[in-house]
Parts: C-alpha cells; structure tokens; sequence
C-alpha cells in the first residue's frame, strides 16, 4: 500500500520535471494528462477502510476529467488556434530542469518542518513534500511560460498539486466539496479554453508576452 | 581471483565492441563483422608503422601512451558485479570518474596538438559534453553510495558494488532504476555514442570523437582504440554491478555480470539502431535530465 | 426558504435571460430580479430565517452586512444598465483609442452572467462552510469574466486574460488553504473534520497552531488575489477599467469586498484560536502594501477609470489595516466597506457618464464636466471628497476610526504612514479629478446626451447614502457593526477591551465636535447609554 502511493508520487514528480524539459506544446498536454491520471489512482489508495464508493467516485471523476476530458478541450484550443507549436519560455527549458530540482529539494526541506497533527495519518511520507513541490512547478510554469496554452497547463499542473495534498491528507471532507472542486476546476479551463479561441482569434497569435497593451 | 576483474576486462572489452557492431549489423538487416573483428583490427593495427605530422609535438606522441595507462589504472578500480576490484579504497569512485577524466584531457590535448581546426572542434565539443555529463556521473555516484552504503561517498566502489542485493532492490528498486537510467546516459555520453555522437560517421558536421582522433595511425591508434574499448567495459561494469543483484555465491554472480555486460553491449547497439544522434542543441538537454534524475534519486533517498 | 430564494431568483433569471429573445424582457427581468433581492436582502434585516438543512447556508452578521452591500450595488447597477445597454445597442462600435471596428457580446449573454454573478455573490455571503464559501468565490469568477469581455476588442480581452489567470491561481492557492485547514481541524476531531464555520469556531481552541496559521497564509494570498491586495493586485487596473461601467462599479464595491469575507472568517478563527496576533500582523502589511503601490500608481495615473481602480486597492489595504489593528479598527473597518463600496460605485457609474459623452479615458482629454453634465460634474465632485475620506461624509469617520485605532495601539509606524499614504492620495486625485470636472466644456463632444435619470439617479442614492452616513447611521447597522467587531475580539482582553469599545459610539455625533473635542466626543455615549453598555459588557 505505502510502497505503490510512493511509486504513484515519485512517477507525478518525474513528470512534473518532464514537463519542466520539455519545449512543446502537444507533448506537453499529453504529460498533463498522464499526470492527471495517475493522481486519479491516489484517492483509491488513501483511506486505511479500502476504497469506499465515495473514493472509488471521485477517482473515476479525476480520470475522466483529468485524463480525458481536460486534454480535449486543450487540444481543440491547440487546433483552433494558430499556436506555433514551440515555445520560447523565459527561463530556457534546460535550465528550467536544474530550477525544477531546486523547487522539488525547497519543498523536501519545508516539508520536513511541519508535523503532521496526531490523528491525521497518510498514504505516504511523499505527500507534502511532492504536493509542495508540484504547486511550485506549477507556479513556476505560469510564471515562466509565455503561450496562453502553457499558462493554463501550468494552472493545472497547480491543481494538481492541491489534489495530492487534499485528497491524502483531507480525504474526510465531504463529498459534495469534493465534486464542487472538481467540477470548478473543470468550469475554469473550460472557460480558459474559450478565452484562449478568442485570444488566437483576436491577435493570431497566442503569445501572452504580446497581450501588453494595458500598463501604466 | 582478485584480478579476475582487471583480467575480464583487459580480455574481454573488445569484445562488446563487437558485440554492439553485430547488433547494429543485425537490426539493419546485415550479417555483420564477426564478433572478434575489434581484437583481428588490434592486432593489424599494431604490426603497421606510425606517421607523424610535423605540426605535432611530443604530446601528440605521448597522449595515446598516458591516457591507456590512465584507462588501465581506472580499470584495476572497477569491481565487477559483486567481485572486489584489483584495488580499492575510500573514496576511490572518485579516483575512478578523474582517473577517466584524465585519459579524455590527455586524447583532447593530443587532438589540440596537431594544430588543425578539424581536430579542434570536436575538441571544443567533446569537452563541452563531458563537462554536462560529469555532474551526472558523480551525483549518479553519490546516490549509489547512498543507497547501498547509506552514507558518505567516500566508500569505495567495491565495497558498494557488493552491498547491491535483491534485498536492497526491493526496497528502494524505483531509486534504483532512476540512477542506473541516469548512468546509462552518461555511458552512452562518455563512450560518444548515438545519441550523442555516432561513431561510424566521417562527416565534418556531425562528427566529435572521431574526429579528434582523426590523425593517429598504427600503433597509437590501436591503443586508442584498446582504451576506448576498455572505457566502454568500465562504465558498462559500473551500471551492471548496480543493476545486477550479487547473490553471494561467486560463480553464479560471475555469470550474472557476465551475461549484464552482453546485455549493455545488446541493448547499446539496439539503442544505436533506433535512435538517430540528437541536435547540437538537445545534449545538453539530454544530460541536464540525467543530472536531474540522478539528483531525484538522491533527493528520494535522503528523505528515506 | 427566503436563503434559497436570494440564491435562486438570481440564477434562474440569469439562466433564463440566456434564452430569453425579447430585449425588453431582459431587462425588465434584470430590474425585476434585482428589486426582489434588494426586498428579501431587506426583510433579513428585521427577521433572520433559519439556516438551511445541515447549516450549508445561514445568514450571520457578517455574511448579511456584505449580502446588503452586494444586493445595493447590484439595484444601482441594474438600473444604470437599462440606459447603459440602451446607448450601446449599436451593431458595430468604434474603438475610442485605436478606431477599429469591434462588436459587443450579445446582450443575453451580458445579463445572464450579470445575474448569475449576483448569485454566485450571495452564495459566498451567505454559506457557512468553508468549502461552499470558495465555490462561492470561484463562481464569481467565472461569472465574471465574460462581463469584462463586454467590449470584444483586444484590451478587453488581455484584461480578462489576465483577470481568470490570476483569480484562478490565487482561489487554487485558497483551496490549498481550505485542505490546510481542513488538516489543522483533524487534530480536534480526527474523524468528523468539517469545515462549518461554527463548528471551527467551537473547536477553536483545539486546531493545531501551526497547520492554522499556514491556512491563513494561504486564505490570504488566496482570496487576496481577489481581493485586490498588493501585490497581487495587479489583475485589477485592467480589469476594473476596461470592462463596463455597471460592471467596474460592481467589481469594485461588491466583489472585492465577498472576497475580504472570506479573508475576515479565517481571521475570525484565528483570533478564537488564539492565533490572532499572527493573523494580524499579516494584514497590516498586506494594508500598508496595498495602500502605497496605490498611491504610487495614483499619483501617475493618466486614465481615470484605471485611478478610481487603484483607488479600489487602496481602499482595501484600509480594510485590511483596520481588520488588523483589531478592536475599534475592525468597527472602522467594516463600516468603511460600506462607504467605499457606495461611494465607488457611485464614481464608477458617473465615471461611465464622462465616457460615454466624451469618449474618452484620458484624463488630459476630459475638462469641464461642471457644464457638460451638471449633475455628473457635481456627483463626480462630491465622489471625489468622498473617496478620499473629507467631511461630511462618512469615509472620513471611518477612515479616522482606523487611524484613531492605530494611536490607541501604539503603532505609530502604521499611523504615519497610513496618514501619509493618505493625503498621497488626496493630492493625486484631486489633481486629476478636479482638472476633469472645472475648465470650460468643449464646444463639441462626441456625444451629444445629458444627464438622464437613469443615468444619475442611482448614483445620486449612493452618494446621498455616504453622506447620510457621515451624520447618522441606522440603528440596525450599528448594532451589526458592533456585533461583528466583538466577534474578533481577542478572548483575553475582555473588560479592558469594553473600555476602548466605547469609542465606537463616534457616530450619533455631529461634526463640529470634531478636532479639538474630538476625544471627549469619542468617549461620549450614543443616545440609549445603559443599554448599549450592558450588551458591550456581555
């Protein structure tokens, strides 16, 4: 049971890295959606009581969302937009690699400070520290990356992140917060992924370090 | 028997030469070159004459000499499996990555030496590359020392090799795979193999080791060619004994390297064959991620 | 029933709207929905309903003052919008900066999401879970944005870029915060975590420190994206000034301030927990951060929807200041939320008056609006005082309860600087507000309309409510005010804290007792004296 949520985590990690390499943009969805189902298999494994419906339903939801649904729509925008299909990030893509490395051993360090309360036990000691180290990469991809699609890979890449925290660690929250999220999450690239239409339909392009018009 | 290692690979390196060669032959449909073709072009290398430019200086006599010499010293380091190595110390993994650092200086001054601008850039690439692939190699080191010895890297690598078990495989086997992953990369690097470089091209653009030892004839070049087939079996060795799990009964251990090493040879030349040498620009990329999974690895570890 | 009703009503007119092909229809629908909310937000005033099944949604103090606020706004702004949508019922616009061609989002589409984004406001206002409250916050944000997009030219659309980026990534930082807390919560009950919020509040003393105090780092980068807080503000400029009038006036009075709800329950927890000092220290910072990038950035301003954007900023790095310096500075506070939002709103709207006549965002292209629009002129001019916290309006006794706090505090710093950042501000807007509204009118506009009922009505009710504000404030108001200062009362400081409570009474006085008599005026007690005590001393 520890060994395979380690295993699942230490797999998110190298992605997350693998998505920090890597300079493309359809690559980069499908990365995405491994991750995502991948983390669809965590909920299965967190509760000590075996997977109860609840649990089970909330990993088919992730899955499917996560694995199937999200990648759609971003592949649409991809073909309605005329994104050049690689991207000059601002940090170089190989030295986002060694940056990525630095986040992962910032957040093995911040995690090793906090104590989990008594009462709270987890799948797996990788949890926080994998969960820290997956918001900052995601931060970092949105941050760093200058296509509106990356952006938005980036903002789930974050939200995936936030899953492995919640659903090792706040598994007892109820289901209806749960769905509310996912659903959300689900809502937010939707709309995202039309903005993005609008955005290539409105500059031709989909370069965000171009949307500048608006400073002081 | 404490030689046994040292004398495998004197024997045996030009044989996964040919092993990898019959490889590639066979993906591509070919019969091939027999197995023992890299001992038969040792030995016609070494009954011709040697021509000298006049550019050259003594360097460019003495680099083959000293970088084999180097070779063999790093070769008496390397354990094989579980059988300790000719000698070994703390801190000898060390020794070992300069000790083959030293060779490569020696076979890059020696290409400097003859003063021509081909010889020159793939100098200028060939160390370009090994300085990405060295952080990778001792960071790979240090995890390995990790792993098996749970502490500092001054162990020596015999005393690691042996501590590779089933057991420990089973425990930490996903850190494992991501340091030999990360070793392997830097083989296929230092021995200027495809996907980094491809030794069988003779075009100026595309060519980095080769090409520095474009203007050794006769005898050096044979012991160039010794010394880079007892490289290939030295790092080979040093991913088979962290792969293969020694068992503690010597004749199936010796068996099990054995057939590991085939098996490197094997999968080099499938490797070879699949892929096609990567951009100028994507080695680096390439090595970074090596770097990184060898840094996970330890990362993973340290947690643990 | 009337919980679900303020919730429903917006949605099923929002949803309906989408469908509905009569334009008349639509906006009669728009008003319609937005008197009913207003009535029912009203009858919550003199009856509290029970909460709903399983305390989902409850009305509680807090939660109904900013309910009131959002539901005021939203009746303002319904009905500017029926002038507002009648002028730009135009097939094609040109563009005012760059002179193409461009089309606005269909009309259905705009008071659809106007309506839903008043339910999703309802929704954070009034749910008593922490998990509700952020599906709450991230529904305002999808609502929110196609409002922004209303004009479908590029700026608009880097804007809403901009503003769903960064809004999504600081609410997926608060749902961080909302695990956090939720793993701050199991160690006071292992298996029965949930995260109500009167729940949390009894088990207050049981949540673990640490964990907690992360929650509200997180909650307050979170929601403090949303809320407009330095330096995560920087979504608002764009977003406040290239969406439409109606909407900006919305945005900023009543979505900024749902977002500080949520800030305000995790401190609120906090300060049960005995975590209050932390909780405090950040938002004064995060105040004082907010308040002098404003200032900066006021100072420099050369549009002047993007000022009265960053004067948003501003005034919610002074929310956060008061909320932050506790006791009185909570009761400045809260009752400053009110005067802000009115009196934004009421800016906003005259502001989308100034546009559309001149036709221009420029504040050097605007001189004489005195004339042009007397009406507008003179609520722009009555904004202006009001905004920046001048008597007699109440932003000035508001603002000075924050400052008043911060002196009985001993934080000089704070003070200082507050006062400082403050007359920043004052100078920087009355240099650009006063250019724009004296001068003589240009022979020519643009456009030739005037000043409209429609137009300066629901403006003139806002500002007129500031100013009534400054003189007296309805009874009701007052005791919810108080209520929710004690709620983040520290729990040690009990009857010393009644002593400096009694400064909140500044109110019933008029304005000549101010400067000199000032502080005999504060500790003067309001018209019932014994009873308001005993409530303090409970």
């Amino acid at each position: 049971m520890g060994s395979l949520a380690d295993t699942i985590l230490i797999i998110v990690v190298l992605l997350n890295l693998a998505l920090l390499g890597t300079g493309r943009l359809r690559p980069s969805i499908r990365l995405v959606a491994a991750q995502g189902m991948i983390l669809g298999l965590l909920p299965l494994l967190v509760s000590e009581h075996g997977a109860g419906l609840r649990l089970a339903l909330l990993a088919v939801a992730t899955v499917a969302l996560k694995g199937v649904a999200f990648p759609k729509l971003l592949y649409r925008s991809l073909r309605s937009s005329n994104a050049k299909h690689e991207i000059d990030p601002v940090v170089g893509v190989t030295a986002s690699v060694p940056l990525g490395l630095l986040l992962l051993a910032g957040s093995f360090w911040m995690a090793s400070r906090f104590q989990l309360p008594a009462g709270v036990e987890v799948a797996s000691n990788l949890v926080l520290p994998v969960a820290l180290a997956t918001i900052l990469c995601g931060l970092f991809l949105i941050i760093t990356r200058l296509q509106a699609l990356n952006q938005v890979l980036g903002y789930l890449v974050l939200e995936n992140g936030i899953f492995v925290f919640g659903v090792a660690l706040a598994h007892e929250e109820p289901f209806l917060v749960e769905t509310g999220v996912l659903l959300d999450v689900f809502v937010g690239v939707f709309v995202m992924g039309i903005a993005i239409f609008h955005i290539s339909r409105t500059f031709d392009h989909i370069d965000v370090k171009q949307l500048s018009r608006l400073k002081d | 028997m404490r030689f046994l290692p040292l004398i495998l690979a004197l024997i045996l390196s030009p044989l996964m030469r040919g092993i990898i060669n019959r490889t590639k032959a066979r993906f591509a449909g070919r019969q091939g070159p027999p197995l023992l073709q890299p001992y038969y072009d040792l030995w016609k290398l070494l009954q011709k004459g040697a021509v000298y430019s006049t550019t050259t200086t003594w360097i460019f006599r003495a680099g083959p000499i000293i970088s084999l010499a180097a070779t063999l010293v790093a070769a008496m380091l390397m354990p094989l499996g579980g059988w300790p190595a000719a000698m070994s110390f703390s801190g000898d993994l060390i020794v070992f990555a300069y000790l083959l650092g030293l060779g490569r200086f020696l076979t890059v001054v020696a290409a400097l030496d003859t003063g021509s601008a081909f010889e020159g850039m793939g100098a200028s690439r060939e160390v370009f590359y090994s300085a990405l692939a060295e952080p990778a190699l001792l960071l790979g080191l240090a995890a390995i020392a990790k792993i098996s010895v749970g502490g500092s890297i001054l162990s020596s690598l015999s005393q690691m090799h042996s501590q590779i078990s089933l057991h420990l495989w089973a425990e930490s086997g996903v850190v494992l795979v991501f340091v030999a992953l990360a070793l392997f990369i830097v083989f296929l690097t230092e021995n200027s193999r495809i996907p980094v470089d491809d030794p069988t091209t003779h075009l100026e653009l595309t060519m980095i080791h080769e090409v520095m030892v474009l203007d050794h004839s006769g005898p050096d070049f044979a012991f160039i060619l010794y010394g880079a087939s007892l490289k290939l079996w030295l790092l080979g060795a040093l991913i088979v004994g962290l792969v293969v799990p020694s068992s503690g009964i010597w004749v199936v251990d010796l068996l099990a390297d054995l057939v590991g090493m085939i098996a490197i040879s094997v999968i080099t030349g499938a490797v070879e064959s699949m892929m096609a040498r990567l951009r100028l620009v994507r080695v680096p990329q390439l090595l970074v991620g090596a770097g990184a999974l060898a840094v996970l690895a330890l990362v993973l570890e340290y947690k643990n | 029933m009337t919980i679900a009703a303020l919730i429903l009503i917006p949605a099923a007119s929002g949803l309906l709207s989408f469908w509905l092909p009569s334009q008349l229809g639509r906006r009669a629908l728009l008003v319609a929905a937005a008197v009913m909310h207003l009535g029912l937000t009203l009858s919550l005033w003199s009856a509290r309903p029970e909460p709903t099944p399983g305390s989902w949604l409850a009305v509680d103090t807090p939660g109904l003052l900013f309910l009131t606020i959002a539901s005021t706004l939203f009746m303002a702004s319904a009905i500017y919008c029926t002038g507002y949508l009648s002028h730009e019922d135009v097939a094609t616009h040109i563009d005012r900066e760059e002179r193409f061609l461009f089309s606005n989002e269909p009309e259905s589409v705009f008071i659809g999401c106007l309506l839903l984004f008043l339910a999703s406001m309802t929704l954070v206002t009034l749910s008593q879970h922490f998990g509700l409250l952020w599906v709450g916050v991230e529904a305002t944000t999808l609502a929110s944005a196609p409002l922004i997009y209303f004009h479908r030219n590029h700026r608009s659309l880097e804007a809403t870029w901009k503003y769903l980026l960064i809004c999504s990534v600081g609410i997926a930082l608060a749902l961080m915060g909302n695990f956090v807390l939720a793993v701050s919560a199991s160690a006071a009950q292992a298996h029965d975590v949930n995260l109500h919020v009167t729940n949390l509040l009894a088990n207050a003393s049981k949540l673990d420190g640490v964990w907690l105090k992360a929650a509200f780092l997180f909650f307050l980068v979170g929601y403090g994206t949303k809320m407009g807080l330095a330096p995560m503000h920087t979504w608002l400029p764009d977003a406040h000034s290239e969406a439409p009038s109606p909407v900006s006036a919305l945005l900023s009075g009543a979505l900024l301030n749902c977002a500080f709800l949520g800030i305000f329950r995790v401190h609120q927890l906090c300060t049960a927990a005995g975590e209050g000092e932390f909780s405090r220290s950040l938002l004064v910072v995060f105040g004082l951060m907010s308040m002098s990038v404003a200032a900066v950035f006021i100072l420099r301003a050369r549009d002047f929807k993007r000022m009265l954007a960053y004067s948003s900023v501003e005034h919610m790095g002074i929310l956060a200041i008061g909320v932050g310096l506790g006791g009185a500075g909570v009761l400045g506070a809260i009752f400053h939320a009110f005067n802000h939002s009115f009196t934004k709103a009421a800016l906003f709207l005259a502001a989308g008056n100034i546009l559309l006549v001149y036709d221009t965002k420029s504040i050097n292209d605007v001189r004489g609006v005195q004339r042009r629009l007397p009406i507008t002129g003179a609520l722009w001019l009555a904004g202006f005082l009001a905004i920046t916290g001048t008597p007699p309006f109440g932003t000035f006794l508001s603002e000075f309860t924050v400052l008043r706090a911060a002196l009985d505090a001993d934080r000089a710093v704070v003070a200082t600087l507050y006062l400082v950042l403050l007359a920043i501000i004052f100078i920087g807007m009355a240099n650009v507000m006063l250019k724009m509204s004296q001068g003589t009118a240009p022979e020519s506009t643009p456009n030739s309309s005037k000043d409209k009922l429609v137009s300066v009505g629901p403006s003139l009710v806002l500002a007129s409510l500031v100013f009534m504000f400054g003189f007296y404030i309805p009874k009701p108001l007052r005791n919810a005010f108080d209520e929710v200062t004690l709620s983040v009362r520290e729990k040690k400081d009990s009857l010393e804290e009644s002593a400096t409570i009694v400064p909140l009474r500044v109110e019933n006085e008029t304005l000549t007792a101010i400067s000199t008599e000032v502080q005999s005026a504060l500790h003067e007690h309001g018209t019932e004296p014994k009873t308001d005590a005993e409530e303090i001393r409970e």
